[in-house]
């Protein structure tokens, strides 16, 4: 069953990548019925797991591939964000592989409380897809700026969100996102506390991303940062999240 | 009943031939209620580009002649009748028969004119269905996105930036007629000017006044730019009127808001080098028209989309209007057909069986009316699609001897 929807998912994330190019239509539905496929997915990992069923690395990165596309669906699915999901949808339609080729997709538990997997992993994943977002609108910002800079003739043929409007998004999200880093982050510190363990290079990466959103945030509130600047900050933050999401995850989760 | 369009347009006569026939609102309404005095459904659509008459009428050449008598016999006429008639209004309601393809007000001009007008079934239908087929294509198709002039392409522009313009302030340099037009245009589209900075501040204040701004003198212009959103400017200043260096003297105060500034005056207004500055868009005359004209491209693009929408949209009122011929003659075979089997229901004296018996019998004798019945009505619908809809409707009236209001004056009862 876990198996059948997987692909299902799959195939409909990739469908939708693939249609953003020319359909929004298409795109907008792979996404819709993509998603409610990877949420029967996630259903049945519940009940066919004594426990969390995305502790593992690959794992989490099931779960946090159903954030981000559960995030773009709240306000990216429509017809101006097209390019948007141009952005988000291969990504995740990737890393959702990836999420199946490490077993991501089967259920595996670990032995840490459910209680605790839940607000460490889910608030940390949540942020995550919040700063995934974040990255994709820092993206769409900047081609836009740079069709205004280059006073491209063509610049009104392709429907884009104004520069405005994407700014606000990005830092909206930001502001979302960060406190559930937080707290996922005081979680983690707290049962750190409680049962011993070493601090690794993922936890010290994560609280320099932690530093770096937090710097956004306070620049862009005290010191007026926006446009273009805000977006490189924004885009270097995400670079951090991909090297925690993908470039150190053995260290923390064997 | 037949469908016939009279009119004329910008297309074939130029506006000293449109004027002789041009009507007002009350004008269309009188005309389209004469007609409809003598038993015709009568819409009449007059805009400055087009005067047009649709009747709907049994007899199509006396509709057509009287129809050209109102519009005075003017040489420039057209005169089409049924597929083409509709496929005419619906291309006009799409904005495909417009001088801008695409423009939006005769959509309502088309709605206005059903309104006003004496429309009937055939007329009311094919009114609605125009003004389905015209929005169906503005959504459907950018037609109708792309700006067709320099203003309207600042203002698009200006939206790519800040999206909804409601509550951006504009600082409009110049009082001329070209930064007016500018700025109305900002202003249509919800923006509000906050000041008129001009050399002659007298005549900075009239166009001030006009939009409810403050004037100022050109030289306080760039004070101005710390609230400003958008700058439209067009004088015939020698020199710039704002440097790079001014404008970068605002931008710690504008707290990263973009700024977006239209230089529509030749020799240039505006330092080039603003647009090097972080937040700040700067479009001048020549990047405008490039703008204009690319989207005019995109228009023709669209308008071959359009031109598929409202081909299918009228295709389905030629349907429409076909099944009109056989939907009165499969009602009355049907009714026939009924009247039939209850005669011979009475006749055959069914009074000794029982209930049970008497009901399967009349189960059994509709059961053969509807499976008899079944095949030709399918079939006279098929034809109904295609042009032999009324010519079948015609022969089984006359097989069956059938009289409707349709088909009454078509075909003698034998």
């Amino acid at each position: 069953m876990a198996e059948a929807l997987f692909w299902a998912t799959l195939a409909a994330y990739a469908v939708a990548a693939v249609a953003y190019v020319r359909t929004g239509r298409v795109g907008t539905w792979g996404v819709r019925l993509g998603w409610l496929a990877q949420t029967a997915l996630l259903g049945v990992q519940v009940a066919e797991a004594n426990g969390f069923p995305w502790a593992t690395w690959s794992g989490s990165l099931n779960l946090f591939v159903w954030l981000v596309v559960g995030a773009y669906l709240i306000w990216g699915c429509k017809p101006r964000y097209r390019l948007l999901g141009l952005a988000v949808m291969p990504l995740a339609t990737v890393l959702l592989a990836v999420s199946y080729a490490g077993g991501g997709t089967t259920g595996e538990t670990s032995g840490y409380s459910t209680l605790f997997l839940v607000a460490h992993v889910g608030l940390v994943l949540a942020a995550f897809a919040g700063f995934t977002l974040a990255a994709a609108l820092s993206v769409l910002y900047l081609w836009q700026e740079r069709r205004l800079k280059r006073h491209e003739a063509r610049i009104l043929r392709v429907r884009v969100p104004p520069l405005v409007t994407l700014d606000d998004l990005a830092g909206r999200t930001i502001a979302i996102a960060l406190p559930a880093l937080t707290l996922g982050i005081l979680a983690g510190l707290i049962r750190l506390g409680s049962h011993g363990g070493g601090f690794d290079a993922l936890m010290a990466v994560t609280i320099v991303t932690w530093a770096v959103y937090g710097v956004f945030l306070l620049l862009r509130y005290e010191a007026g940062w926006h446009g273009r600047k805000a977006a490189y900050l924004l885009l270097a933050g995400f670079a951090l999240v991909i090297a925690v999401r993908l470039g150190l995850p053995t260290v923390h989760f064997s | 009943m037949s469908l016939v369009l009279v009119g004329t347009s910008h297309r074939l006569a130029p506006v000293e031939l449109r004027e002789l026939v041009a009507l007002d609102e009350k004008g269309a309404a009188e005309v389209a209620r004469t007609l409809a005095a003598g038993g015709w459904e009568a819409v009449c659509l007059s805009t400055c580009n087009r005067t047009e008459l649709y009747l709907a009428a049994d007899d199509a050449e006396a509709a057509e002649e009287r129809a050209a008598t109102v519009l005075r016999e003017l040489p420039v006429l057209y005169r089409l009748h049924d597929h083409a008639a509709a496929l005419h209004l619906f291309r006009v309601a799409a904005g495909l028969d417009s001088l801008v393809p695409g423009e939006g007000e005769i959509l309502g001009q088309v709605r206005k004119a059903a309104e006003i007008g004496s429309p009937g079934r055939l007329l009311d239908r094919l009114f609605r269905d125009a003004v389905h087929a015209g929005r169906r294509v503005r959504s459907q198709t950018a037609i109708s996105e792309s700006p067709a002039s320099i203003s309207s392409a600042a203002a698009a522009l200006a939206q790519q930036v800040f999206g909804d313009l409601a509550g951006r302030k504009v600082l409009v340099i110049g009082a001329g007629k070209i930064s007016e037009q500018a700025a109305r245009n900002l202003v249509s589209r919800g923006a509000a000017i906050s000041a008129v900075a001009n050399r002659s501040v007298p005549r900075g204040e009239e166009l001030a006044g006009r939009f409810g701004a403050r004037a100022v003198p050109v030289e306080a212009a760039q004070d101005e730019l710390v609230e400003a959103d958008v700058v439209v400017s067009s004088t015939s200043a020698a020199g710039f009127v704002l440097e790079q260096s001014g404008v970068q003297t605002t931008l710690g105060a504008r707290r990263g808001r973009p700024l977006f500034l239209i230089d529509l005056a030749v020799p240039r207004d505006l330092d080039p080098s603003i647009h090097d500055l972080p937040g700040c868009y700067l479009y001048d005359i020549d990047d405008l028209q490039a703008v204009v004209a690319e989207s005019l491209a995109g228009r023709r693009t669209e308008a071959a989309r359009a031109e598929e929408i409202v081909a299918d949209e009228a295709e389905r009122f030629r349907a429409w209007q076909a099944s009109l011929d056989v939907v009165p003659a499969i009602a009355s075979l049907r009714a026939r057909a009924e009247e039939i089997r209850a005669a011979e229901l009475a006749r055959a004296r069914l009074g000794g069986l029982s209930e049970q018996d008497r009901r399967a019998v009349e189960s059994l004798t509709s059961q053969i009316v509807s499976k008899l019945l079944h095949l030709p009505t399918v079939r006279m619908k098929e034809a109904a699609a295609g042009a032999d809809g009324g010519v079948y409707a015609d022969v089984v009236r006359d097989l069956f001897g059938l009289e409707d209001d349709a088909g009454s004056n078509r075909l003698p009862r034998q």
